[in-house]
């Protein structure tokens, strides 16, 4: 790297991003305060914690120019789903970001806003955080969203919580089947709450929920059952009906994990009578930026017990005072913990609200036929990446005999070569290939999780399986 | 005079016409189509979406119309003085935006082969020792996605710790100061602790004889803000911490407030066995109306071994994950934080450098004790506890004389300050103060901007004695006047979504 050439900062008036190291204004200040200098602000920290050392930090500010092209550098470094064919989803995905999206959050009043604390000045964030709301419930056919969690693991942990609230139980009950990340925030959140995670199994044929275990698992102690559609490995849970209802005939809270991408052409958590439903949202209008900010979906009924649990902020609509305009605000904070504390339902403050302004961007602009669209373009290319692979001597996909969205599995057990062979093979062609999940269940054997969205084109799609055939048949390393 | 946009912009389901369409997505080819034949015998009938999904529709032109104008609506720290006490609203560089829109990190996928994703993990990798070094912890962790995510995660770290211990049975309590953020108690609620609250001495300091009185073999932790709410130094931190070590408990400092001591004091230094920091607050990244933002977590070296997995570590200089950590506390989110957060801190970091970074926290708390002098003796306004003592990064003053004598609240000087194109201050907070305006200027607004914002609240007090009502019935030069925040959480008013509006019996009143 070439050297970095430093702007020493004490040969200079002032820095850019502090008006007030000026010597002269400090004068001017410290004359007002009635001090001769800065330190005697501190003179009140004793002296044994007074930092006396330089620290290892970069010594002096930079130029603009040389701040961009270091880190420009570094992020260079990084070979992209640009310029590599990436198979990759489990939780992040790929999609398109419309250049709208992109344009609206970046609006300087959005972007540089506040928790808007004073709703009056802030009714722009406020507006669009309760359309991102409102979408949410449209597309998830439920009645009210909070205006985000972190993502979809800490989602499920706190609907975990919640559902212990509500019914006094301390018992969840989720699929087997389960993201291996999602499972361990759940554990996180729910241990020190007292609620015990049951795993329930799966049918060997079709991956489904094993409905005899449910109901050999479910019982009074049950505050919640929790299923996934699409699951973690891309099939679509189809008994979402007798789940429900073995749930609601124990008086357990039906919690749904979803991925919005899936519904405009797959039942929505609502349709199916959730009574909680979460997700990742961030494939709506959020880009990857290697797995973070994601936008944690978290959705319930109309029912005020249950809405009182809610975590997060929440906005509604409301009058002014003299009742002649509509506004928004934030609603029921005596949930939150800037009241409530250590009784409040979460202490999630700061969220990932602008992810959800770009969200609610995104659904505006796809509207109901654009969902459709998109869902069917997914359910495609799935099929057609499964059909093309299948064809190979050696995979074999689907593992689970199911109806697949977006990701499915690919097992290559009948081959010589493991996952990790065949991605490193792969990876030599430009190509990334799927999570390999070997480890995460070893009763699967050498798998792979795949993925493919609406920015998979047939090329792309094609030239994984010619590479795989390549590395499969081709008998080149 | 300031006067905000009023576009009465419609709700977006108000707008747009069936049929319309505001993107174009790619699509699947004719061959595809072809190979895979009709959609409706692949997919399960009884799952099928039947319905159309009652989103609006709208063209682009729409859409990008409709978010503009609500933007405008809105007041950002470019549009002036944003000083809300303990949330650090400072200057959000531009070139960190233009950095954090690189492909080079937009198009990264988390589970990529390590090797082509060495600059991402070196970035984080030295982030995270530039972290450790302000802090003086030993070692930081970037998972956390907030503040609060962050102490959640800290008070995770004193289960394990006592769990590991084999007195976890008994350490069940968490003791925070009175003055101490909402989220510190609500945190240590959730990991499962007993929250014991100790109240503030005179001088706004932490009692030590309370203290004292309050740790035990229960102890399992002391949360605390130095400096706190009030912008004081707890000056007997030694103390503190030596007392609540003593008892055999942790020291979690939280670190919203951390700004004024960037490279002039350290956590770590001061006793504090678990740190968190908001990179959305002292290292510059926009707070987007909420987040996201990012709170990574630094520890003592004895806790490193309890942090969420995985750990990035440098082997022969080459970066790579480590999942294998038996005593972490696993994982509290997917993935290994909000990246695109964290690298604008590092460029920050990069920007600034340690002189630029104790130029930072030195005219932060000029800027706090400028406009503390400034104010005082403002007509209305009292400043609790010793107002002879300087103040860090922020200063708390009571509206109580004011509402005694003239019958307007902190709320009111609030929202007056708003018809001037002025952010009020926090309000209400820290609760030990009535009345309370709690301003922290930071160090990103210059002298004049200062003065406009001290000037205004002083005429606002005027007002409040000459004319209380236009105190009372402002806002009026905002987008909307004064809201009803309690119809807007009343069980029959309540409208949490456009379904739960059309539904309401209330649509009229509501109109």
């Amino acid at each position: 790297m070439i050297n970095p050439i430093a702007v020493n900062i004490v040969n200079k008036q002032s820095h850019p991003y502090i008006p007030n190291s000026h010597n002269e204004i400090k004068k001017e200040m410290m004359q007002e305060i009635g001090i001769q200098s800065i330190e005697e602000l501190y003179a009140d920290i004793p002296q044994k914690y007074r930092l006396k050392k330089r620290l290892n930090l970069p010594e002096n500010s930079l130029s603009e120019f040389e701040v961009k092209r270091q880190v420009e550098t570094l992020l260079l470094k990084n070979q992209t789903t640009n310029n590599m064919p990436t198979f990759l989803g489990a939780g992040c995905w790929l999609h398109y970001v419309p250049a709208v999206v992109k344009e609206i959050v970046q609006r300087s009043e959005l972007l540089t806003a506040y928790t808007p604390y004073q709703p009056e000045i802030s009714q722009g964030m406020l507006q669009a955080l309760f359309e991102y709301q409102s979408m949410i419930c449209e597309l998830t056919g439920m009645e009210v969203a909070n205006c985000s969690m972190y993502d979809w693991a800490s989602a499920l942990g706190e609907a975990a919580r919640m559902a212990a609230r509500i019914t006094g139980r301390n018992q969840i009950l989720v699929p087997k089947i389960i993201h291996p990340e999602r499972d361990a925030a759940l554990k996180a959140y729910s241990e020190p709450a007292g609620i015990s995670i049951e795993h329930l199994a799966y049918n060997g044929e079709d991956g489904l929920i094993d409905l005899g275990d449910l109901r050999n698992k479910i019982s009074d102690k049950t505050a919640a059952v929790y299923v996934e559609n699409p699951s973690y490995l891309g099939f679509i849970e189809e008994q979402v009906d007798e789940i429900c209802k073995e749930t609601h005939a124990h008086n357990a809270l039906f919690i749904v994990g979803t991925d919005p991408t899936s519904l405009g052409i797959i039942k929505a958590p609502g349709d199916y009578d959730a009574d909680i439903a979460i997700g990742e949202a961030q494939p709506l209008g959020n880009s990857m930026n290697f797995g973070g900010p994601l936008l944690g979906l978290f959705a319930c009924r109309d029912d005020l017990q249950i809405i009182r649990q809610m975590p997060g902020r929440i906005i509604g609509l409301t009058t002014t005072k003299e009742g002649n305009q509509t506004g928004f605000c934030m609603t029921l904070q005596t949930r939150e913990q800037h009241i409530r504390r250590e009784k409040a339902t979460s202490n999630i403050c700061s969220n990932e609200a602008l992810c959800a302004v770009a969200s609610a961007v995104y659904m505006a602009l796809l509207g109901p036929q654009g969902f459709r669209e998109l869902g069917e373009t997914i359910m495609y290319k799935t099929n057609y990446a499964m059909q093309k692979i299948s064809k190979l001597k050696g995979a074999s996909t689907p593992v689970f005999q199911s109806k697949h969205f977006k990701e499915f599995t690919v097992n290559f057990d009948k081959t010589k070569l493991t996952i990790k062979e065949i991605n490193k093979k792969l990876l030599k062609r430009q190509i990334h290939g799927g999570k390999d999940i070997s480890r995460e269940f070893p009763e699967l054997g050498q798998t792979a999780l795949y993925c493919v969205t609406e920015v998979y084109s047939k090329e792309t799609i094609d030239t994984l399986a010619s590479a795989l055939e390549d590395i499969l048949h081709g008998g080149k390393t | 005079m300031f006067k905000q946009a009023c576009w009465n912009e419609p709700l977006i389901f108000s707008l747009g016409k069936e049929g319309r369409i505001g993107h174009f997505l790619p699509e699947a080819e004719e061959e595809i189509k072809r190979t895979v034949g009709d959609l409706n015998t692949i997919l399960p009938s009884k799952m099928k979406r039947i319905e159309k999904i009652g989103l609006p529709e709208l063209s682009e032109v729409e859409v990008a119309r409709h978010f503009l104008r609500l933007s405008q609506m809105n007041y950002g720290i470019d549009s002036g003085i944003y000083p809300l006490g303990s949330c650090t609203m400072k200057y959000n560089p531009k070139i960190n935006e233009q950095i954090a829109s690189s492909s080079g990190l937009s198009m990264l996928h988390p589970y990529q082969d390590e090797n082509t994703t060495q600059g991402i993990l070196e970035i984080l990798y030295k982030l995270e020792r530039w972290l450790a070094e302000i802090t003086g912890t030993y070692e930081v962790c970037l998972q956390p996605a907030a503040g609060a995510h962050g102490e959640f995660l800290g008070a995770l770290i004193m289960r394990e710790y006592h769990k590991l211990n084999g007195e976890l049975e008994r350490r069940t309590e968490i003791i925070v100061p009175d003055s101490a953020h909402g989220t510190n108690p609500a945190s240590a609620a959730m990991a499962g602790f007993k929250v014991v609250v100790v109240p503030s001495d005179d001088e706004g300091c932490i009692s030590l004889g309370a203290l004292k009185a309050a740790v035990s073999e229960k102890t399992a932790g002391l949360m605390l803000t130095n400096p706190n709410t009030l912008g004081l130094f707890e000056k007997s931190i030694d103390e503190i911490a030596r007392v609540t070590h003593e008892a055999g408990g942790l020291l979690y400092y939280d670190g919203a407030n951390l700004n004024p001591l960037l490279c002039k004091v350290r956590p770590g230094d001061m006793g504090f066995d678990i740190v968190h920091i908001n990179i959305h607050k002292t290292f510059s990244t926009p707070h987007g109306g909420g987040g996201p933002g990012a709170g990574p977590v630094g520890v003592s070296e004895a806790l490193a071994k309890f942090l969420p997995i995985p750990r990035i570590v440098s082997v022969d200089g080459q970066y790579r994950f480590d999942y294998d950590r038996p005593y972490s506390v696993g994982k509290i989110r997917g993935f290994y934080g909000n990246v695109a957060v964290l690298v604008r801190g590092y460029a920050y970091i990069l920007s600034l450098g340690f002189e630029g970074l104790k130029e930072v926290a030195e005219v932060s708390v000029l800027n706090a004790n400028y406009v503390m002098k400034k104010l005082k003796g403002t007509r209305g306004l009292a400043l609790p506890f010793d107002s002879e003592k300087p103040r860090k990064h922020e200063c708390v003053f009571s509206a109580k004389p004011l509402k005694n004598e003239t019958g307007v609240s902190a709320i009111d000087v609030a929202k007056r300050l708003l018809d001037y194109g002025v952010h009020s201050p926090t309000i209400y907070f820290p609760l030990i103060v009535d009345e309370a305006l709690m301003i922290e200027p930071t160090e990103a607004f210059e002298k004049e901007e200062l003065d406009r914002f001290v000037d205004t609240l002083r005429i606002v007090c005027e007002e409040a004695y000459a004319n209380p009502e236009i105190v009372k019935s402002a806002p009026r030069s905002t987008a909307v006047s004064r809201l009803n925040e309690v119809k807007a959480s009343h069980p029959n008013t309540m409208a949490l979504s456009w379904r739960m509006y059309k539904k309401s019996k209330n649509q009229k009143e509501l109109k």
